[in-house]
């Protein structure tokens, strides 16, 4: 189902939750909340789910407004943070809890119950515990049952708040593309609340970026990496770090700080840069070039992938670089090291943003 | 013994202590109970089991089982419906209504009873009223289940409130997006997330009722066969120096009080295994 949200506000005594939030949802979307704590988005799917309600603003799916329609008449899944399982049940009471208070007239029967919640148990692939209790299952076997619980209601919408937090990072890899794989096969509208990037990007076809209560950019993960719609995004999505700059003649310059300028346009003054650790190579050098040393590398360190970086400190941020290819040998701690920027986000004061170019091509990259 | 040395106090210590609470528990617990059921039987069953079969024996306890009948299943349901409140929603003066339950408990139930009095008794606030239409509160049976509910409310509340606070909203916000109506979330979710908790407060209630003597004693008028409790009867024997019979009711008494604390003990033992089956992982 389609789900459009529209000017959505809530406050919390004197703090705004939500201030004016809209964005709208495609049939059959898997779309990602993104945001760090705080900023609104459990809120958000809490209102969706007709837990909470809103001073402002609409909420409407596939069409029909939802003001004053109450939680249980909503027909949405909710998969909750510490997933909420029935404690006292087993699993398979759990799961087919949302057919049992239906109304009697469309309440299926026993036999037609426990093949719906067996068939449910099977699509998560956990068919062997349904006379488990939650508190004798694994994290990620609860996780389980909580999405076979809300699909059992064949919802119009399906919310998954943080589903991943409670799982060690061993699973949570599997897991997510295993969601990702049920998502393509039901095709259910399904909207995913978390403050992990990695998360939303893997999973999400469009990832909604809440800053401080306000959806600032909605957009399929690449297009967050590649034109990030506000400062906050650019430091928020991929690691970057934010340096400050001025921009004179459309380059843009870091006074004192060891780095080589950039071709930015923008109109002239203050700048800030947002630099992604893969776009940053730092050329070891076997001594410093003649007076102080423009920069040292302070420590290396391996990516997961196996790749070597240098981590520097320059002007109080600190910096993640690639090491330019020939000078590995040479990189250690403490090693004088020349900077090469391949691209930045630069946004001016006055709220333009441009991607940065280096003047000339290093010879290393 | 799976003791850390480091922690562990030097054993001397630990026998001493040991043994002086267990010395305490015997002399101040164990002994004046063990005392009622000799004294009871001291001149045989025979004697006891006739002041048993007295008809204002017979009288007294058929009035307290009447009172704990009516009192325990409205503190049932008004202890329930307080924590729940609490609990489970969200309203201006939860702090004051979650103090108030517990003011039977810091308040001496002589106050509890003699409240109803002034309220109620002929020189009461309503007693003019109440005369008028020739109904009979203090020194009657409403006035013993008025007494009784008082001094009895906090224990299921008690009970229950933690634990449904512990549990949080959450498997009730679940229920709810999962199609259940308001009365199906509390049949179905709260109530047997509580059930044993619940049933431990309603024994300890009962047991309560049952032995109530304090604010009973001040609305009940000690009619003998008319207002007067178990409790109150035992005083009454005692005061006329009957006392294989005063001990024969309170031997009564206290067995009825003994099989409450073993049901309770039997619920714990029982729900104790049943949650620790869990794997212990949640987080």
């Amino acid at each position: 189902m389609t789900v459009t949200v529209t000017g959505l506000v809530r406050r919390f005594g004197a703090a705004t939750a939500l201030d004016g939030v809209s964005f709208a949802l495609a049939e059959g979307e898997f779309a990602a909340l993104l945001g760090p704590s705080g900023s609104g988005k459990s809120t958000l799917l809490r209102i969706l789910a007709g837990l909470e309600g809103s001073e402002a603003g609409e909420v409407r799916i596939a069409g029909r407004s939802m003001a004053g329609v109450p939680a249980r008449a909503r027909n949405i899944g909710v998969v909750f943070q510490n997933y909420a399982l029935f404690r006292h049940m087993t699993i398979f009471e759990n799961v087919a809890f949302g057919l049992r208070v239906r109304p009697r007239a469309a309440r299926p029967d026993r036999a037609e119950t426990a093949r719906r919640v067996r068939e449910l148990l099977q699509l998560v692939q956990i068919p062997e515990l349904e006379r488990r209790y939650p508190d004798q299952v694994s994290g990620g076997q609860r996780q389980r049952v909580a999405l076979a619980r809300a699909l059992a209601i064949e919802p119009h919408l399906l919310l998954l708040d943080e589903p991943f937090g409670a799982l060690d990072a061993l699973v949570r890899r599997d897991v997510r593309r295993w969601l990702r794989g049920l998502h393509d096969r039901l095709g259910l509208t399904t909207l995913l609340v978390t403050h992990d990037q990695e998360e939303a990007m893997e999973l999400a076809d469009r990832v909604a970026v809440m800053e401080r209560g306000r959806v600032v950019q909605f957009d399929p993960p690449a297009a967050l990496l590649a034109a990030p719609a506000t400062p906050f995004v650019a430091g928020f999505i991929g690691h970057a770090a934010r340096l400050e700059g001025e921009v004179r003649a459309g380059v843009l310059r870091f006074g004192s700080l060891p780095l080589p300028p950039l071709r930015a346009a923008l109109p002239d003054g203050p700048a800030t840069a947002f630099l992604r650790p893969g776009a940053v190579v730092a050329e070891a050098l076997a001594e410093a070039p003649g007076g102080a040393p423009p920069a040292a590398i302070e420590l290396l360190r391996v990516t997961a992938e196996g790749e070597r970086r240098a981590v520097l400190t320059l002007g109080g941020v600190t910096l993640e670089a690639r090491l330019a290819p020939g000078s590995e040998a040479r990189a250690a701690r403490g090693a004088p090291c020349r900077l090469h920027i391949a691209g930045a986000q630069v946004f001016g004061a006055g709220g333009g943003r441009a991607e940065a170019r280096p003047l000339r091509a290093a010879p290393v990259l | 013994m799976s003791e850390r040395p480091g922690i562990a106090d030097p054993a001397w210590v630990r026998a001493l202590l040991a043994g002086a609470a267990l010395l305490v528990g015997l002399l101040l617990l164990a002994l004046p109970l063990a005392v009622v059921f000799a004294e009871a039987l001291r001149r045989g069953w025979g004697v006891a089991t006739a002041a048993l079969a007295d008809p204002d024996t017979l009288s007294a306890i058929r009035l307290t089982l009447l009172v704990a009948a009516i009192t325990v299943p409205v503190n049932l349901v008004g202890g329930l419906a307080a924590a729940w409140c609490i609990a489970k929603h969200d309203f201006p003066g939860r702090r004051l209504l979650t103090t108030l339950i517990e003011l039977p408990f810091s308040v001496s139930p002589v106050i509890s009873g003699l409240v109803f009095v002034l309220l109620f008794g002929l020189q009461g606030w309503f007693g003019p009223w109440l005369q008028a239409r020739d109904i009979q509160i203090v020194f009657a049976l409403p006035g013993l289940v008025l007494a009784t509910l008082f001094v009895t409310f906090p224990f299921v509340a008690r009970t229950v409130l933690p634990l449904m606070q512990e549990q949080g909203r959450t498997e009730e916000e679940a229920a709810a997006t999962l199609g259940a109506s308001g009365w199906q979330v509390f049949r179905r979710v709260t109530l047997p997330n509580v059930q044993w908790a619940l049933l431990s407060g309603v024994l300890l209630c009962n047991a309560r009722a049952m032995g109530e003597f304090g604010a009973v004693s001040v609305v009940s008028g000690h009619i003998r066969g008319q207002t007067n409790t178990v409790p109150l009867h035992v005083e009454i024997l005692y005061n006329e120096y009957q006392f294989a019979g005063a001990f024969a009711v309170a031997a009564l008494l206290a067995l009825l009080g003994l099989a409450t604390l073993a049901a309770k003990t039997a619920l714990e033992r029982l729900t104790g295994r049943r949650l620790g089956e869990g794997t212990g992982d949640a987080a």
